[in-house]
């Protein structure tokens, strides 16, 4: 197992897989609409001035959330 | 003979459908609301040789899920009006996330035509697609196009008609596999579905049973209302599907779906249908530009300077045009006062219509320079960029990082106006915080408050002008954040909307685009002033002129005027001769401001006048406020006229801030007074029904009479401290 953290600890430039997407409700069919699912990559592709929301960017596209939306977000490390 | 047929137009949001629509369809639009929501309805007609299509352009969605008024009125479509054909539209960029709602209407098994949009952006990618491959894992015919150039839009409506004509009346869903949780769960409930023929008219039963799993809110409601017994049975198994998923998979069953959905996609793309540079890895020129633009320091500079920018290009640029329609309607006004006689009718013609409609016509080319430049803005990709950094701030107050732009444009940099405010608050999907940036948006320091601002300051605090202006200002700002946390906290209550959101890569707008949707908007505004405004204008005017002075008080003045007539007739030196003519004018002036005195105006500000005097003003000032209440540009004339000072000129109202600083009933603090209520009581007429056209003629009231309330408290305070 590696070590799984949360998309909010995630810093600038990072890159992991996702690993679990624990939003219910609307956030979650918002989350997953986006294409926010198990074992997609992504890479932090930055923070707006007052370091939230967060810029990610997926294999094709970027999407922000809000912090307190990327709490529901579990994530692999994989690299810078 | 031809038979119409109806396409809908589908897709994600700024995957170029509005630039397909406007290719197909050209500037033979129809723009109008889908019943009883607020979501924009267009459409359009597309001819050939052999056949005509009527193009419905559904809203952008990401899903089909019932969250959102769009994604609810496009799975409506397709359900209830069954339209021929869906086209399908797609940035072919990112496809796999695209293809998910292509999923999705395969599920409610619409016949379908992709519409592969962006080739040339994919091939700049160094990428190629498998179209052939594609049309047959799909099913569907694909057609590349790139609608900014309009290429492959023939091919695509001649793909769109073949196979609405050799699909007719058959509809096949998609049924793809759950796993193994989930598969023998949907079977049972399909049974179910069948055998009780539960709303399986409408929709497919999979489906039924699929929405029933993901608790679909509109389904699970019809479900229940149907009464039949089939929605008990079908909630038991649903809950009974949940506790399964949750042991099993530690997921709810919704997020099984989408992880199934995603992985037929991604078992389709894994057939070879994308070939090439396919790595995330490569930075893109748009990540490049977002390195600088959203910046920690550089993006709110830039930001701030783009606003600022806006402003000092679209005012100079808009008011050449608002000159030409000033002068238009300055000389409709001379040629209706040389045609008709002078008379009530005249006075009807001249300052009620012409001079109502005119004024509000004069915003026109303002606010089309506006929208042109927000819908730059917007097509460019930064508008996005602006939420995202603003959006820390705001949502303390509740709104949305999109409320920034709603809030500019009404005047956050002082100059703007609500009415193009308020309409560009549409950008926003969150109902919620929509609201609340409408409601708020009309306390910034709008164009026509300011000259009232600027004659008060000037005459009031002659030394600190610019302060005042400045302190109006901030205020405007604190009183909307205020309120809007304030809205948000008990009649707007409620979480808040998720914000995830698509920063979409940066792409020039084409001009094509940019002038549809600026006409358009312009156009939506003029239909209002020639109708309820219209109205209005002649209703203001007419209690401003009814009832006419009584003959008694005409005649002393006449009597006055004869009397000076007849000495300047005397003969006299030319100094005595521009006194007399000063007297003339006097007496005009001091009949207007009797007669406005003596009109149903004048007597509702009298009536007002005991209530008023809390906050300082006396019955002149509240005849100018109502008249403000039709557009704040009136309130410096009725004042004018009010204190017998004649026409007074907005733009020079140096005489009547002088009077005004003379006046022993007028202080500093009936200044700063005055200057509170004009900022934000009700917003003006035009700005109301746009409030009401935007929402519902229910929050149009609330604003006038919430924002009214707030003003008088606000001034009430400030008077009395001062």
């Amino acid at each position: 197992m590696s070590n799984t953290i949360n998309l909010r600890e995630m810093q600038v430039n990072q890159t992991g897989i996702i690993k679990s997407v624990g939003a219910t409700g609307e956030l979650g069919r918002r989350i997953r609409d986006m294409g926010l699912v198990p074992n997609t990559a992504i890479r932090i592709v930055g923070r707006a001035p007052l370091k939230d929301p967060v810029a990610l960017r997926l294999l094709d596209f970027t999407i922000t959330l809000r912090n307190n939306e990327a709490d529901f977000i579990t994530v692999d490390p994989t690299g810078e | 003979m031809t038979a119409t047929i109806t396409a809908a137009l589908a897709g994600n949001p700024n995957c170029g459908k509005t630039t397909l629509f406007n290719a197909l369809t050209g500037a033979r639009q129809h723009v109008g609301n889908y019943p009883g929501v607020t979501v924009e309805k267009r459409s359009g007609n597309v001819k050939t040789d052999t056949a005509s299509m009527n193009v419905v352009d559904l809203p952008g969605t990401y899903s089909l899920t019932a969250y959102s008024p769009e994604e609810l009125v496009a799975r409506d479509f397709i359900v209830d009006e069954r339209p021929q054909v869906v086209i399908n539209v797609l940035d072919a960029t990112s496809l796999e996330r695209n293809l998910y709602l292509t999923i999705q209407f395969m599920e409610l098994g619409a016949p379908m035509v992709l519409a592969l949009n962006m080739m040339d952006a994919v091939k700049k990618q160094g990428k190629t697609i498998d179209v052939d491959k594609l049309s047959t894992l799909l099913g569907f015919p694909v057609v590349e196009t790139v609608a900014r150039t309009g290429l492959g839009k023939n091919a695509l409506v001649q793909q769109a008609i073949a196979f609405a004509r050799q699909k007719e009346k058959t509809w096949q869903p998609l049924h793809i596999s759950y796993g193994p949780v989930l598969d023998p769960i949907l079977n049972d409930m399909e049974e179910v579905i069948r055998e009780s023929s539960f709303m399986d008219q409408r929709f497919p039963s999979r489906w039924i049973a699929l929405k029933y799993l993901e608790e679909d809110e509109q389904v699970l409601k019809l479900g229940e209302a149907s009464g039949a017994k089939g929605h008990q049975q079908l909630k038991t198994v649903a809950d009974k599907a949940k506790e399964k998923c949750f042991t099993t998979l530690d997921v709810g069953p919704e997020a099984v779906i989408a992880d199934f959905r995603y992985g037929h996609i991604a078992s389709m793309m894994k057939q070879g249908v994308v070939k090439g540079d396919t790595t995330h890895q490569r930075i893109h020129l748009s990540d490049k530009i977002d390195r600088v633009v959203t910046d920690q320091f550089l993006g709110p500079i830039i930001m701030l300077a783009t606003l600022y920018g806006i402003f000092y290009i679209t005012f100079p640029i808009g008011e050449i045009p608002m000159g030409w329609v000033e002068a238009f309607f300055g000389w409709l006004t001379n040629a209706a006062t040389a045609i008709i006689p002078e008379s009530l009718l005249q006075s009807l013609v001249v300052d009620g219509i012409i001079g109502g409609v005119g004024g509000v016509m004069g915003f026109v080319p303002l606010i089309m320079v506006m929208f042109m430049a927000i819908t730059i803005l917007e097509d460019l990709g930064y508008m996005a960029r602006m939420a995202y950094m603003m959006d820390r701030v705001l949502r303390m107050f509740g709104l949305h990082g999109a409320s920034l732009m709603p809030f500019i444009i009404s005047g956050g940099i002082p100059g703007g106006c609500a009415v193009p405010g308020v309409m560009a608050a549409r950008t926003l999907r969150s109902p919620r915080e929509k609201l609340a940036t409408i409601l708020t948006a009309p306390f910034m320091n709008c164009g026509a408050k300011v000259p009232v601002f600027l004659l008060l300051s000037a005459a009031f605090f002659p030394d600190n002008a610019a302060r005042v202006m400045f302190v109006i200002t901030i205020i405007s700002w604190v009183v909307a954040l205020l309120v809007a946390k304030l809205l948000r906290t008990t009649v707007i209550k409620g979480e808040s909307t998720p914000f995830v959101m698509e920063l979409p890569p940066y792409r020039i707008p084409t001009l094509k685009g940019v002038l549809i949707h600026t006409w358009e908007r312009a156009w939506q505004y003029m239909k209002k002033a020639g109708t309820v405004i219209l109205g209005i204008s002649i209703l203001i005017w007419a209690a401003m002129t009814f009832p006419g002075l009584p003959d008694e008080s005409a005649n002393t003045f006449q009597e006055q005027r004869t009397g000076v007539e007849a000495t300047l007739a005397a003969g006299t030196t030319d100094q005595q001769r521009s006194a007399l003519e000063k007297d003339l004018m006097a007496i005009d002036n001091a009949e207007a401001q009797a007669a406005l005195k003596y009109s149903v105006a004048g007597r509702i500000g009298s009536a007002f006048e005991p209530v008023s005097k809390l906050a300082g003003f006396d019955w002149r000032t509240n005849i100018a406020l109502l008249g403000g209440f039709a557009a704040k540009e009136v309130i410096i004339s009725s004042l004018g006229t009010a204190y017998s000072m004649g026409d007074v000129d907005p733009e020079a109202s140096e005489g009547l801030g002088a009077r005004l600083a003379n006046d022993p009933t007028w202080s500093r603090a009936t200044a700063m007074s005055l200057m509170i209520f004009v900022l934000l009581y009700a917003p003006c007429f035009v700005t109301v029904a746009v409030i009401g056209r935007e929402t519902s003629w229910k929050w149009a009231g609330f604003s006038v009479v919430f924002n009214t309330s707030l003003a008088f408290t606000l001034s009430v305070i400030v008077y009395q401290i001062m």
